[in-house]
């Protein structure tokens, strides 16, 4: 069975080389291992873009292949980030927190050394005391369980009331939009516990860790790469088996599906809250190397963003969301970084920073109208994979349906 | 002693009261001024109350004059005679005197003859004081405003009585009527007779003014304090018992320490501190320093010290015990009667139940007006969402355009009003051309994709955000509105609310006509209902699908272009204007129910009064209440699916 999977989608092969190819390639260019072309700086970016492109996986997963258009997924990749945050945050104040009280004659108690980290903690918000949100903060392993269960349970009772009643279509993206909004909302306040807009800070000193920042960088971009890995199978795998044909079928026709016997909702909960969990790992691994998380970043737009980088690189096939958004996110940090040359016309010179995101927004619209296939239908033109003959019509009448021109044969 | 000083000061004041009658009527305010020449040349705040209080008591006509005078710094002594002038600046440094009684100009002198008065700031409030009595009987009705004014902004004892002189007088009705407002306030606060505190109390029970709650207020006010026993004739509010009603025994402790009535045991850094100090060869009383990570070792150590007389003993639970029962714990009042207090607590119940009462009906206004900001927000797109099934992203930068278009006019016309005017018609003119270039540009080729339309229009707002941003820059800009919307609709000192969202309320009421007569009345409005209904049985009766969306969609961006100059009158023209409401229009209008304006209507009532009561009961966060509010629409959702006026039958599509 594993050998007809492997056979039925060279593609992941061929992926999985490239990812392997692309980490050695920066692995030798770094300045932490290799002969220092590649700044660290930009190896935090590239393994940043990495996890970006994990959640395009889950995007795609849910997207792509089930057909809800989820507008709430950074929802979930913030709350991973906050998770693994809390127990880099505390561990770290802790080290910090024993060293200085160690200068004292009398060893400090337990209580002292809560109440002194507390403190650091939580002084930007006038606060001293460990709000209830924080009690596993202390155990490494409570808390690297949290980043998937606390954003996988969110998902599981926001989906199980969400598909329960029905909700389909573009009610269902704006309620996935409202819900990413109003925990963004919630964390921007102080007494949510999390530090309220100063967010979570520092996050790129691991605790206990001696090795420079260019070992650690590099460190993140293996994780970054073998979790983009493993995510980029289990999601081939999903899509491969019976399982893809029944989801692919929701996508298309979700009435036909639920007729034909197969628990709709059980299916869509179940891609639902596992994409969740992707989103919480991709996150959990982009906030250390960001080294800061804030509420804005779980603002509706980010997630709609994540939409926009499927979308340009061709939803409904994996490798499309990996290269729409690596492509557009890398390309949105050379242009707003200034590294773009601007365009003089003489009458008026066209800075990048200032017209980048105009050139995106437009761009969006030209491939959704004239190119729905993304990026991704560049592939077509290589195997010579043709878009089928439907007259005109999509693949089916539900909203999620593939459309004839981006479906292939 | 106190006593006896005021008394002697009283005879010497009712001496100098008659000599100075009796001087007036013969010669004028002259002599009253060189009876007090002394304390007046060398004033201190201390010192002059005798002299003002007999120049004002003079019952001369220029006593006024003569303070007015001396509080500008314009009243000179002329050194070679000791009499007091008025002095006015000629030229250089010489002075024309006038006479104060005369009101005739003396001559002109050089200032090397003339001495000023300089009352400090001390002897000027004091001289303002005594003025007040002059201005409340003034014969010019501001002026007796002012000293109203005046005297309510900071109430004072010595008010009180020219304050009541002045009442009877008082031949303005409205003037006559805020003296007697006030001539109570000031004796519930001042007046040393209790049944005249009582009377004034009583009359003024149910009044909703801030004023009156603010002189009940520090009456019922109480300190907790603690004693041996209970004082005599004390007004207490309440006789406490630790461990009782939320007043623990920490607290009593504490209350005790700070009334200077029990020592205060060490606490957890003192004892630490203790231990610091005392640590000999490795050891504190005998407990290896290592071991005190620990607290309960840390507190053997420092009985320890303790039992050696180096630090002072902790207090045990027994002696707090014992400590706490040889004590009482009692809430005083600030007011010495019992009588007046229960009054003024009574009469507060009673204003705070009427507070309560107009508070929500402030609140039922506040609600109102946010319901009718939602719903100029989302009516445009009740029409191209609602009615047309097209989800606009773009809408939020619609209103932004509209916005920026009220910005752009004002730019032009300086005149507020014409340029609100002109502003509308124009914004609508803006967006719905805006909005016609996006239907036939990007939106009819996706009709039948939902999804797509949202993210096509999503790159269209994202691109109009960053447009308006290079266009404007990133700072807020001022939509001002004209000057006849400022300022606000006061009923009591609790209700009120600012003219411009009653401008918003009734821009929203012209609005839901106006939908309502183009919908049902006009052949565009059965146009486009056939249209959505059926595009192709539509088509067949000679109708263009074509042409009547693109007008319906022109039609909802126009509205939110309007909607924009509303919202920009009170809320900052940034580009993220727009961002701001996109969210809350969608939920409005999904809440709502899809597809018709009264459900778009009860759903921005259902969110603006949700969310004010939200923020009513958690009033300093209004990021709470915008949270729970999403989390109910959420589940509101679950259960009404398709809103709260759901279609029904054919209509409803599906």
């Amino acid at each position: 069975m594993n050998r007809s999977f492997v056979a039925k989608n060279p593609s992941v092969l061929i992926f999985l080389a490239c990812l392997a190819v692309f980490t050695l390639v920066v692995t030798i260019l770094s300045e932490g291992f290799g002969i220092g072309v590649v700044s660290t700086s930009f190896v935090k970016t590239l393994g940043k873009t990495l996890c970006l492109c994990l959640i395009a996986v889950a995007m795609d997963l849910i997207w792509g292949f089930v057909g809800i258009l989820s507008l709430g997924h950074f929802a979930f990749f913030g709350l991973g980030g906050y998770m693994i945050g809390m127990w880099l945050m505390y561990e770290r104040t802790r080290l910090i927190v024993v060293e200085s009280l160690s200068q004292s004659d009398i060893p400090p108690t337990a209580a002292e050394v809560t109440d002194a980290i507390g403190n650091q903690i939580f002084g930007v918000v006038g606060a001293s005391e460990f709000p209830l949100i924080w009690v596993f903060a202390d155990s490494l392993v409570l808390q690297l369980a949290l980043v998937v269960l606390v954003p996988g349970l969110l998902a599981l009772v926001f989906g199980w009331l969400a598909f329960r009643s029905r909700v389909t279509g573009v009610y269902l993206s704006i309620l996935t939009q409202a819900m990413t909004l109003a925990l963004a909302l919630y964390l921007f306040q102080n007494d949510s516990g999390l530090r309220g807009n100063n967010g979570l800070s520092g996050l790129q000193n691991l605790p206990g860790v001696t090795a420079s920042q260019d070992q650690v960088s590099l460190w993140f971009l293996w994780a970054s790469a073998a979790a983009l890995g493993a995510g980029y199978v289990l999601a081939a795998w999903l899509v491969w088996g019976k399982f893809g044909s029944v989801i692919r079928g929701i996508r298309d026709n979700e009435a036909r599906v639920r007729f034909l016997g197969y628990s709709v909702e059980s299916y869509k909960l179940a891609v639902f809250t596992l994409t969740a969990c992707i989103a919480a790992i991709a996150g959990a691994l982009y906030y250390p190397q960001a080294g800061i998380i804030n509420p804005a970043e779980v603002a509706p737009i980010a997630s709609i963003y994540l939409a926009v980088w499927v979308a340009i690189g061709g939803r409904g096939r994996l490798y499309g969301a990996v290269i729409g958004a690596a492509f557009v996110s890398l390309l949105s940090t050379w242009f707003t970084g200034g590294q773009a040359p601007d365009i003089p016309l003489g009458f008026y010179t066209i800075k990048w920073v200032d017209w980048w995101l105009v050139l995106l927004g437009v761009s969006f619209v030209l491939v959704t109208l004239f190119a729905p296939k993304g990026i991704g239908g560049l592939f077509d033109l290589i195997t010579a994979r043709r878009s089928p003959d439907r007259h005109g019509a999509d693949l089916g009448p539900d909203d999620g349906a593939l459309r004839e021109q981006e479906a292939g044969r | 002693m106190k006593r006896l000083f005021a008394l002697a000061i009283g005879l010497l004041l009712a001496q100098v009261l008659a000599a100075g009658m009796a001087a007036a009527q013969a010669d004028g305010i002259q002599p009253v001024l060189q009876a007090h020449k002394d304390t007046i040349t060398k004033s201190s705040r201390k010192t002059i109350g005798p002299a003002i209080d007999a120049i004002a008591a003079s019952g001369v006509v220029q006593a006024k004059d003569v303070l007015e005078a001396w509080v500008a710094k314009d009243m000179w002594l002329r050194k070679s005679d000791g009499l007091f002038f008025r002095g006015e600046k000629v030229e250089g440094k010489t002075y024309r005197l006038f006479d104060f009684d005369s009101g005739g100009a003396v001559g002109v002198f050089p200032k090397s003859e003339l001495k000023q008065l300089k009352p400090n700031s001390g002897v000027r409030a004091l001289i303002a004081t005594a003025l007040v009595r002059f201005q409340l009987n003034a014969a010019d009705a501001g002026k007796r405003h002012d000293a109203l004014t005046s005297i309510a902004r900071d109430p004072d004892a010595a008010h009180l009585e020219p304050l009541r002189a002045s009442i009877a007088g008082e031949p303005d009705a409205e003037l006559k009527a805020t003296k007697e407002r006030l001539e109570r306030l000031l004796t519930i606060r001042f007046d040393a007779d209790e049944a005249a505190r009582l009377a004034a109390i009583g009359a003024m029970s149910g009044d909703l003014g801030v004023d009156v709650r603010a002189a009940l207020n520090p009456l019922v006010v109480t300190t907790r304090n603690a004693a041996k026993e209970l004082p005599e004739g004390a007004n207490i509010a309440a006789q406490l018992s630790p461990g009782q009603d939320g007043f623990s025994r920490q607290d009593s402790y504490a209350l005790l320490v700070a009334v200077g009535l029990a020592l205060a045991p060490p606490t957890a850094g003192e004892i630490r501190n203790a231990l610091n100090d005392n640590i000999s060869g490795g050891r504190v009383g005998g407990v290896p320093v290592a071991q005190l990570s620990d607290p309960d070792a840390r507190l053997v150590a420092y009985d320890a010290l303790a039992a050696s007389g180096l630090v002072l003993a902790r207090i045990r639970d027994q002696q707090i015990d014992d400590i706490l029962a040889a004590h009482v714990f009692f809430d005083l009042y600030a007011d010495p009667s019992p009588t007046v207090t229960k009054a003024a607590s009574q009469a507060l119940d009673e204003i705070s139940l009427k507070v309560g009462l107009n508070q929500t009906l402030d609140l039922t206004l506040d609600a109102l007006s946010l319901a009718s900001i939602y719903f100029l927000a989302a009516i445009g797109l009740a029409i191209t969402f609602g009615v047309m099934g097209v989800i606009n992203m773009a809408h939020g930068e619609f209103i932004m355009m509209g916005a920026y278009t009220g910005y752009v006019v004002q730019q032009v016309i300086p005149d507020h009003t014409v340029s609100i005017i002109v502003a509308i018609p124009l914004a609508f003119a803006v967006t719905f051309a805006a909005g016609v270039a996006m239907e036939r540009l990007v939106i009819r080729w996706l009709y039948a994709r939902p999804l797509e339309t949202l993210l096509a229009t999503f790159g269209i707002s994202i691109a109009l955000q960053q447009l308006a941003k290079n266009i404007f820059g990133t700072q807020a800009r001022p939509l001002t509105a004209p000057g006849w919307l400022d300022g606000a609709w006061v009923l009591n000192d609790v209700v009120s609310i600012s003219y411009i969202r009653i401008a918003i309320f009734v821009l929203a009421l012209i609005f839901l006509t106006l939908f309502l007569y183009i919908m049902k009345r006009t052949r565009l409005g059965l146009e486009t209902r056939a249209v959505t209904q059926n595009p192709k049985m539509a088509a067949s009766m000679g109708i263009n699908p074509d042409k009547v969306n693109m007008l319906t969609f022109g039609l909802g961006s126009g509205i939110a272009g309007i909607a924009g100059v509303a919202i920009g009158l009170f809320a900052k023209v940034t580009s993220e204007l727009g961002s701001d409401y996109i969210v809350q229009s969608f939920m409005t209008v999904v809440v709502g129910g899809v597809g018709n304006i009264w459900g778009t209507l009860a759903g921005a009532a259902m969110i603006g009064f949700l969310q004010k009561g939200i923020e009513w009961m958690n009033p300093s966060n209004t990021l709470a209440a915008q949270t729970y509010m999403i989390v109910f629409i959420i589940i509101f959702i679950q259960f009404r699916p398709r809103g709260i006026i759901a279609l029904k039958g054919r209509a409803a599509g599906d």
